[in-house]
């Protein structure tokens, strides 16, 4: 195996061990990016030198004698959402281009905090509005196992990069599933913790009540090892638990025996590819034997789940979006004549097509008259999906399900129509409304040989649950397939 | 003050809560610094800050809810209010929409002798915003600038029942509300900085109408003087239209000072759409009983309660009491005065007099001046004891004033004692007289007012030290010999 | 629900997007498509459902009153599109 394909935790091995330096891991993954970019144009931003300099500083560290963090000198990409100080971070927009944030997200310090080689921004749907990345306002980014097919969006970029061994571990944001959907289309496994688990300050807001920071990862361990550092409060985000932090590596053992595990049936109905279902419920079995126990399951709001967060997310977009107006940073137009024509030339010429339907929406389902036919109807319906989990969690210990409804799509098609495009999120938005963990590993693939991606539902700060039974469910499984890059 | 109608004035007050940070960030809250030195991602707004709520203006509001006989809600949460506007960083202005921290106060005033409930709707917690400045001329500036050092400083929105009839009335509400959040230290009011800022709702209906007749708003008054005014304005306004049998025109009109004249707004299409939500970012605040006690604890006497001490104890006049407890640090000197001095009429006639006179010439506050309270009940007690004239006590007062030095040093220095003596007195009296025998005459003829004449004379001759009872005794005995 | 170009226009203006007839066109379809599939809410009673804001229950996070540290003015206004005496310049508000 190449050091660009290897899992973090086993890199730390190799580091403590001296068979390699945190220099040659990240060179080998720069040699990688060199490679194969081309064909995935995952990063829209590489960080290169500094990367370099901080696996110097833990190869010095190693030569000292000190101890090193398990992430340490491991090669992790950022979405483009995130803030970096004085690195561009755009998210994908040309509202955006030039912005030099003077501050770095918690998640970044924290990364930095644990000396990790931090190798670039990664491409995404503009402001996170996506299940393609077709929306980005930059590039198109392609599947790593077919690249006439999208990797999945809004995080396209960050699943993408791990897929290719452009980057050991990447972070993303899921506010319907940005993370997981394009985690399932790109074959790796991908985890969108508890809302209110990792700090959000710092990760540019598209819908700030749903949206999440989660990590892609090779495997189950180095997801885990992830979740290990960017979770944990944090004073400068308010809606951050205060709770302690586990070692999510901790039950990483195997043992299922007794767990119960629920299966929703309204996540198995018309709309989801057969190769799809099949893929899933031969994983179910294979937990049964290993000692879990299923059932079947009603989550009877499931259906009202798009609708409902169709509503929210661009209500509270319509609001986070807003003050893209050209006044303090990124782009301003030139057309202009007064301030109301810069304010809208600006955010008609900085804006795609998405960002703006999706404003759109959202300002008309706030806008005087219909607040409450549209907006607080959904937050009604968003208490009821909620209620639907909490039942089935005094039940189950974790619920399963496909990720998306299909494999990855072909670029181009459902980029005319929004509504097919939204279709592709039904799996992974009522997680999101209800504030759920979940994690998505590949379970298989389709005979098109593209990744089939499973889906694990916790409770309320129940990770170590599901990374327990994804562990579990790793160990058991053999993708049998190759990348095409 | 309108024949045929009655006015209905409600009132919508901003106070800037004298916290040491803003509401959702930890820059300076702080008047008058460098522009944009105050400021940081946060208040910024750039993207993906999120606000943090301020202890200290969670207590604040609850502070001002007591003090103004508000209920405190039990639980309270914040919201967004959307609208475009350079100032406004995020483009929407984190507020409080209908779960407002107090609801249901009021504040008694007192207008001509007559006594007035005016009611408190509600006051809700905000975040201010930045400043805009022109580029040379407003009205063909081609562009402005922006400093953000304003925004975030935390407000409170103090919103009135129209229960106000008469623009007396409400200044009466603003100048007691002032009083009341000056006494309690949450805001330090300063019209002049625009930490207290008003807004008034206005109409008018013919005399025993059950209905109110449509309303205008009215912006940008900045001084008890203009409210006053501008209210006036709008009244008589209003009324001729009425006469004329023309309609009112709901909407914005600010107020232009130089001109004495309310001017309408030009009205933006979809006024008033501003999508409030709750805000995401922020969670909801339970206040327990505990918390609410607490801060009763930290209240003190406020205005009415000093107000009626004052005359129950000093026995000093309820108009002086009035005064002198409508502005706390007034208050609190003269309260210290009268500690050491104890003709607490004659305290308040100086503290009243000459005291404010000097303060607000030289626009300095009673906590902020150079000599101390001791030092004034110093002074009385040498003007009571014949040490000095009043005369000279009014001239050794400024000195004080001015330059903090005590009362005695200055009397001895300036050798400003009161010449009392009568041989000292008997010798420039006669002098006087002599060199005024024509006047001496006139008195001796029948006209016995000179002898004012003669006493302003021999004062003049001493400057001021005289002991005027005596030059007049003294006088008499002369003339009469 | 059918939304009319009238109501495109009112809302791209209340969120301060200009768009052109073309895009008033595919608006004006697309976003009746999403507000006829949001229908679909009403078929659910909610008359005693409450609205769910927030997806955690934590309440009364609070800061203390201390002072942090601002930026610099030259950090403040140096991603400003346009920049004069440490403030941000835009155009002229008088329309």
């Amino acid at each position: 195996m190449e050091l660009y394909q290897l899992p973090a935790h086993e890199l730390h091995e190799k580091l403590l061990a001296g068979e390699v330096s945190a220099v040659e891991i990240t060179e080998a993954v720069y040699d990688r990016i060199e490679e194969v970019e081309d064909n995935v144009q995952a990063y829209l931003n590489l960080m290169k030198e500094e990367a370099i300099e901080q696996a110097k500083k833990v190869d010095q560290k190693l030569a000292d004698g000190e101890d090193i963090n398990p992430l340490a000198g491991i090669p992790v990409a950022l979405k483009d959402n995130l803030s970096t100080e004085g690195i561009e971070t755009t998210c994908a927009s040309k509202i955006l281009e030039g912005y030099q944030p003077p501050y770095n997200a918690t998640v970044v310090e924290k990364l930095a905090a644990e000396d990790v080689v931090m190798t670039g921004k990664t491409n995404m749907d503009e402001f996170a509005m996506g299940s393609s990345t077709e929306n980005s306002g930059i590039k198109n980014t392609y599947n790593p196992w077919d690249i006439n097919r999208v990797p999945g969006g809004s995080s396209g970029g960050s699943a993408a990069a791990v897929a290719a061994g452009e980057a050991t571990i990447a972070l993303g944001s899921d506010t319907g599933g940005s993370i997981r959907q394009p985690a399932a289309f790109c074959g790796v496994v991908g985890m969108k913790p508890t809302y209110g688990l990792v700090s959000r300050y710092g990760l540019v807001a598209f819908a700030s009540s749903l949206d999440q920071i989660g990590p892609f990862a090779k495997d189950v361990t180095d997801c885990a090892l992830a979740l290990n550092y960017i979770a944990g409060h944090d004073e400068m985000d308010s809606t951050s638990v205060d709770r302690e932090i586990p070692d999510y590596t901790a039950n990483l053992d195997g043992d299922i025996s007794g767990m119960k595990i629920g299966v929703p049936e309204e996540y198995f109905g018309e709309g989801i590819d057969d190769e799809v279902k099949e893929s899933v419920w031969n994983a179910i079995e294979q937990l049964e034997e290993l000692g879990a126990e299923y059932e079947e399951v009603s989550l009877p709001h499931t259906d009202y789940g798009l609708s409902a967060y169709y509503l929210i997310a661009p209500a509270e977009a319509s609001s986070n979006l807003a003050r893209y107006d050209g006044v303090r940073y990124g782009h301003r137009s030139n057309q202009a004549n007064g301030l109301i024509e810069m304010f809208k030339k600006t955010r008609q010429e900085g804006f795609g097509d998405e960002v703006k339907r999706r404003i759109m929406l959202g300002t008309y389902a706030l806008s005087s008259g219909y607040y409450d036919a549209y907006y607080k109807k959904a937050q009604k319906v968003r208490t009821l999906i909620k209620e639907d989990f909490d039942e089935a969690f005094a039940e189950y210990d974790i619920l399963i399900s496909p990720t998306t409804p299909t494999t990855a799509f072909e670029i181009g098609d459902k980029s005319n129509d929004p509504l097919q495009m939204y279709l592709s999120d039904i799996c992974t938005i009522p997680v999101n409304l209800a504030g759920l963990p979940a994690l998505s590993m590949p379970c298989g693939v389709d005979s098109n040989d593209l990744p089939i991606g499973l889906q694990i539902i916790g409770d309320h700060f129940a990770e170590e649950k599901i990374l327990q039974v994804a562990y579990a469910l790793e160990q058991a499984t053999d993708l049998d397939a190759e990348l095409e890059l | 003050m309108l024949e045929d109608y009655e006015i209905t004035i409600g009132l919508e007050v901003h106070a800037q809560l004298a916290t040491n940070t803003k509401i959702f960030c930890g820059c300076k809250n702080e008047f008058g610094a460098e522009p944009n030195t105050h400021t940081c991602p946060v208040c910024l707004g750039l993207p993906g800050t999120l606000p943090v709520l301020n202890e200290q203006a969670v207590e604040y509001i609850i502070k001002a809810g007591l003090a103004l006989d508000c209920e405190i809600a039990t639980f309270s949460k914040f919201d967004r209010k959307n609208y475009f506007y350079p100032d406004l960083p995020k483009a929407y202005q984190i507020s409080q929409f209908d779960l407002p921290f107090c609801e249901a106060g009021e504040i008694d005033i007192q207008v001509d002798d007559e006594d007035h409930e005016i009611g408190i709707t509600r006051i809700h917690l905000e975040e201010d915003a930045g400043k805009l400045t022109h580029a040379g001329d407003i009205s063909n500036a081609d562009s402005s600038l922006v400093d953000y050092n304003r925004v975030g400083t935390p407000l409170i929105e103090i919103v009135s029942e129209p229960d106000m009839k008469s623009p007396q009335q409400a200044v009466a509400y603003l100048k007691k509300l002032k009083s009341i959040l000056e006494y309690i230290g949450v805001s330090d009011c300063e019209m002049s900085e625009g930490s207290l800022r008003a807004d008034a709702n206005l109409s008018i209906a013919p005399n025993g109408s059950e209905e109110l007749g449509t309303k205008t708003e009215l912006k940008n008054m900045n001084s008890f003087k203009a409210i006053e005014k501008a209210l006036t304005y709008e009244a008589k306004r209003q009324e001729k239209l009425l006469d004329k049998g023309e309609e009112i025109v709901q909407g914005t009109r600010t107020w232009d000072d130089e001109a004495g004249k309310t001017l309408a707004l030009r009205e933006k299409e979809e006024a008033h759409d501003y999508r409030y939500f709750p805000e995401p970012d922020l969670v909801p605040v339970i206040v327990k009983d505990s918390w609410i006690k607490g801060i009763k604890n930290t209240i003190p006497a406020l205005p009415d309660e000093r107000k009626e001490q004052y005359v129950e104890e000093f026995g000093i006049p309820e108009y002086d009491a009035e005064v002198i407890t409508a502005d706390r640090e007034l208050a609190d000197f003269f309260e210290a005065v009268v500690a050491k001095f104890d003709d607490a009429k004659e305290v308040s006639n100086w503290v009243m007099g000459e005291f404010s006179r000097l303060l607000n010439e030289n626009e300095v506050t009673p906590a902020n001046v150079e000599f101390a309270p001791a030092d004034l009940a110093k002074l009385l007690e040498m003007k009571e004891e014949d040490v000095i004239s009043s005369k000279i006590a009014k001239k050794v007062f400024e000195k004080m004033f001015n330059t903090g030095q005590d009362p005695e040093t200055i009397v001895e220095e300036e050798g400003l004692k009161q010449i009392s003596d009568s041989s000292e007195l008997e010798e420039i009296v006669e002098g006087v007289l002599e060199d005024n025998q024509s006047a001496v005459e006139d008195y001796k003829g029948g006209n016995k007012n000179v002898i004012g004449f003669f006493v302003g004379q021999t004062m003049q001759a001493t400057q001021g030290k005289a002991n005027p009872q005596k030059v007049k005794e003294l006088l008499r005995e002369k003339l009469e010999e | 629900m059918k939304l009319d170009q009238e109501t495109v226009e009112r809302v791209a203006h209340l969120a301060r997007l200009e768009i052109d007839e073309e895009e008033k066109e595919t608006f004006t379809h697309q976003l009746s498509d999403i507000l006829d599939h949001a229908e679909k809410l009403n078929e659910l009673d909610t008359e005693d459902v409450e609205p769910m804001a927030h997806a955690t229950d934590v309440n009364n996070v609070l800061r203390s009153d201390d002072v942090k540290e601002s930026l610099d003015q030259d950090e403040a206004v140096a991603n400003a599109p346009d920049e004069e005496e440490g403030m941000f310049k835009v155009p002229q508000i008088v329309e």
